[in-house]
């Protein structure tokens, strides 16, 4: 497959450059990919193993940085947080975008005008996303005074400056630009279903909400799978769209991981610290990623 | 499909589906629509009114001052995605021909290094890239904040490519080497005039991702040289002065309106860029 094939018009020394020349053009990007992710990686968990402060600097103590973290009430406020934020925003996403897709695979009218409507969240910057929501979401003035306006007397929404309520304005903010995503995933998946299968069930006697159930939704695993993922990755790596609407805060009771990593790191002078956070980040990431390509590839090879 | 029979009536379930879907379209628009209402109010019209009432006076104040305070974070926007993006998507497709048609002992090897750099959390990354930006000189600069995306979009470009080349008969390659055709005469002549669906797809993923970048461009450029992303959140997350929510909604459209505009012009490029980036082969 990979046999060169000898040039019959071709010099020796181009016949050669030829042969090396694949590899030529590859080498700058292996070297940039070996340094630039995975030295990196190595040199933050050299970090990690460090006293650095507001400079790095090598003396070595040990998994005291991640004792530090283990001591550090923020730390678990922030991973609280990626618990509860990951856990319903993967839940809601999934559950939203399912009903959508299978909404809208019913021949519906202007199908092409409502899927746009429901994906143009996604090319949005989280920032544009997070500062629209904090809008929406302002105590005194957003959605609380628009259904006070509408007849709703009384009626507060303060989540925004709540403690215990904060993250789940992130959660909203946060399906708002993902489940449109999830829906054209399904629609995509839904659309590969055999029809022949579903008029069979509906022959026999079986409702259309039967069927979906039991027959269309399970064998779309792999799209389930898929989307997971997905969330799950957006979910740990989420950063822009608690600095636009929160910053952390109140005070840092709406900190994720990234959050916290950032301000350790950059703002607060604790690099030790924020390189152990950065690699528990990474270990979070390895801990749903690998088991997913294990599965993937044990998949491919029965095919 | 004039039949009628496969075109169901309106009974009560399909209006409950339609009620649904009209419902859920009302909910992803009005954000949307709130900042645009917002940002054509004068701030009395915004403390008088509510979200979704419309402007008294129709005022473009908002606009006319976000674009004064974000122009030049605008451009400097430009300047990093137009070039991070031609580069890494150039680099992409050739690198993508390579790990396809020129396969050699440990090419896989690095596929599958690259690949896992898609799911790389930057965090792991961020120290030690800001240390050689700083030894390079390009702190704070938007020179630097292109070389970044162009490492990091790499993983996700050469993706493309190789996905779309390794679905190309090898045959035709074959028979161009046969002919005597070397490596970038085949590439430039075979593969790439076949490529403008992928390149498309590339094109419009790295544009997205580096325009609505925040995370490179807070921590690698500050002050004069950041990106519009990072000078609308200080914007809108200052604490001086009075707020001003019209100046506010107007930037963050300012800010989205680039790809907001390339998914409404490119929407299906945009939906198979996610899901090839997103579902790696």
């Amino acid at each position: 497959m990979n046999s060169v094939v000898a040039l019959p018009r071709a010099t020796p020394v181009l016949d050669r450059l030829q042969r090396w020349l694949p590899k030529l053009v590859l080498a700058p990007s292996m070297v940039v990919i070996l340094v630039g992710f995975y030295a990196y990686i190595g040199w933050t968990l050299v970090l990690s193993f460090t006293s650095s402060s507001f400079v790095p600097n090598y003396t070595f103590v040990g998994l005291a940085q991640y004792w530090r973290l283990w001591d550090n009430d923020r730390w678990w406020v922030a991973s609280k947080n990626l618990v509860i934020f990951g856990g319903l925003f993967i839940g809601i996403s999934l559950v939203v975008g399912v009903l959508l897709a299978v909404l809208l695979d019913q021949r519906i009218r202007r199908e092409g005008f409502i899927r746009t409507v429901y994906l143009y969240p996604m090319a949005l910057s989280m920032i544009v996303t997070g500062t629209a929501w904090k809008w929406l979401l302002n105590p005194g003035m957003g959605l609380d005074k628009l259904l006070r306006d509408w007849g709703w007397t009384g009626f507060t929404f303060d989540w925004l400056i709540n403690q215990d309520r904060v993250i789940y304005c992130v959660v909203i903010a946060a399906v708002w630009q993902a489940s449109g995503f999830i829906m054209a995933m399904f629609l995509a998946g839904l659309r590969g279903v055999d029809g022949s299968i579903i008029r069979a069930a509906q022959v026999d006697g079986a409702s259309l909400p039967t069927i979906y159930l039991k027959i269309v939704l399970p064998s779309l695993r792999p799209v389930f799978f898929s989307a997971f993922m997905i969330l799950a990755h957006i979910a740990i790596k989420s950063f822009d769209l608690v600095m636009a609407m929160t910053a952390g805060g109140p005070g840092y009771a709406s900190d994720l991981p990234a959050v916290f990593m950032y301000s350790f790191t950059f703002s607060r002078g604790q690099m030790g610290m924020g390189s152990a956070s950065a690699m528990l980040m990474l270990g979070a990431i390895l801990a749903i990623l690998v088991p997913y390509l294990y599965s993937e590839l044990r998949g491919k090879r029965h095919d | 499909m004039t039949s009628a029979v496969l075109k169901p009536g309106l009974t009560p379930s399909r209006v409950l589906i339609y009620a649904v879907l009209i419902l859920a379209c009302l909910m992803y628009l009005v954000p949307l629509v709130v900042m645009l209402l917002t940002s054509f109010k004068t701030p009395e019209d915004i403390n008088s009114g509510n979200l979704l009432t419309l402007p008294h006076v129709f005022s473009t104040l908002g606009w006319v001052k976000a674009w004064a305070t974000v122009r030049g974070y605008f451009w400097n926007s430009v300047a990093i995605t137009v070039p991070a993006v031609l580069i890494s998507t150039a680099v992409g497709a050739l690198n993508g021909y390579v790990l396809s048609m020129w396969r050699f002992r440990g090419s896989q090897l690095f596929f599958g290094l690259l690949l896992f750099g898609c799911f790389l959390p930057f965090q792991a990354v961020l120290l030690p890239a800001s240390f050689t930006l700083g030894k390079m000189g390009l702190a704070n600069t938007t020179a630097g904040l292109v070389v970044v995306h162009v490492v990091y979009g790499l993983a996700f470009t050469t993706l493309f490519f190789r996905n779309f080349y390794v679905s190309v008969p090898e045959a035709l390659v074959k028979a161009a080497r046969l002919d005597g055709a070397g490596f970038f005469t085949i590439f430039g002549r075979v593969l790439l005039p076949m490529s403008v669906p992928t390149i498309m797809v590339c094109v419009i993923w790295q544009f997205t991702q580096i325009w609505n970048d925040f995370l490179f461009g807070v921590v690698f450029a500050s002050g004069d040289a950041q990106p519009i992303t990072v000078a609308l959140n200080n914007l809108v997350n200052t604490t001086t002065g009075v707020k001003e929510y019209n100046v506010d909604m107007a930037a963050a459209m300012i800010a989205g309106l680039p790809t907001l505009l390339v998914y409404v012009l490119a929407g299906k490029y945009f939906l198979r860029g996610l899901t090839a980036g997103a579902v790696k082969g």
